[in-house]
């Protein structure tokens, strides 16, 4: 578990839209292009668990407000 | 939660948990949600009461747990004038479009500044009439092509855009007026931070704030959401350009 961040995506509530895709500054999400939600829209994932640094720009651009992120806690 | 992680980041309490109705990428629904985010960080959900347009987002009462009222077209202003004036301790706003604010409430929008009525105004701008299907709005860009003007928008003809943001930080009623936009990350971040303040000021009674957000329209644009925020950098932004226009605490703070 070396990842600093991770984010969980709700299928249902989001629009495919992209914009997350292309702010995330580590590039770790992606569109799901072989699969849909139940509105036939595309929807967002984090498509490289390894890289993401749980700095929650793509939660803060998501317009739906479909994604919650997680950061590793600072004291262990 | 995995062991060892902790929360950043989640969807505001006051949002919602009903789809929008917008169109993927629609800063409509990023607006939304930094408004509920403020509301929930400042803890004035039961205390604050919006006022929804007629436009694309009519139906904004849906998706905010707060109290509403929706006018008719172009009277936002006016029903909020009401509201603010017999209540005047809540925290009251409008949610405007341009074809609402800058079109057919023109009137009320600048006559409600003019008299400094402490309510906030949040004017969505995006050159557009979306709702009812692209047509042009008084917003529209020089050259822009919409359904109604499909060689581009002849100035000549019909006019320039207008820069509502400039025209009301004219008026003595304006307390604080800022244009924003939703594009990047920082730039919501950096929204936030003005709807607070808009807030402050409203709750210290010293007059309007308006606040003109540079929105997006993929479906109305015709392009992608990705695309559209090209659009608003390389275009929007030329003719509307963002930042504080007036800021009447500037001085004591
Ligand atoms: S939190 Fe930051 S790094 Fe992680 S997916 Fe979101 S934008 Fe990318
Ligand atoms: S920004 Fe939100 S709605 Fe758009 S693709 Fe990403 S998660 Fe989905």
């Amino acid at each position: 578990m070396a990842a600093k961040g991770f984010v969980e995506i709700s299928v249902e509530g989001c629009k495919g839209c992209g914009l997350c895709v292309h702010h995330c500054p580590v590039k770790c999400l992606s569109l799901k292009m072989d699969d849909t939600n139940s509105f036939g829209l595309h929807y967002a994932y984090l498509s490289n668990e390894e890289t993401c640094i749980g700095c929650a720009n793509c939660a803060v651009i998501c317009p739906d407000a479909a994604i919650t992120v997680y950061r590793k806690s600072k004291a262990v | 939660m995995k062991d060892g992680y902790e929360l950043v980041y989640k969807r505001p309490d006051t949002l919602l948990s009903k789809r929008m109705h917008y169109c993927p990428g629609c800063f409509h629904s990023t607006m939304h949600k930094i408004i509920m985010e403020v509301v929930d960080e400042m803890g004035i959900a039961e205390e604050t009461i919006g006022v929804s347009p007629v436009g694309c987002s009519v139906f904004a009462y849906d998706y905010m747990d707060i109290d509403f009222q929706q006018a008719a077209h172009g009277r936002a202003c006016a029903v909020a004038t009401g509201i603010k004036r017999s209540l005047p301790d809540k925290f009251v706003f409008t949610y405007q479009g341009d074809g609402d604010l800058a079109a057919i409430g023109t009137a009320e929008t600048i006559h409600s500044c003019n008299r400094g009525e402490n309510f906030t105004i949040f004017f969505i701008n995006n050159a557009i009439y979306g709702m009812t299907g692209g047509q042009m709005a008084p917003t529209t860009l020089e050259g822009q092509k919409t359904s109604t003007s499909p060689y581009g928008r002849d100035v000549k003809h019909v006019g320039h855009p207008l820069r509502m943001a400039e025209m009301v930080s004219q008026l003595p009623g304006v307390a604080y007026c800022e244009r924003l936009v939703l594009n990047t990350p920082a730039n919501v971040r950096k929204a936030k931070k003005s709807i607070k303040k808009a807030f402050d000021i409203q709750k210290q009674g010293l007059g309007m704030t308006f606040l003109e957000v540079v929105s997006n329209c993929p479906s109305g644009w015709k392009c992608s959401p990705v695309q559209s925020l090209d659009f608003v950098g390389e275009n929007m932004l030329k003719y509307y350009p963002l930042g504080v226009k007036k800021d009447v605490t500037a001085n004591s703070n």
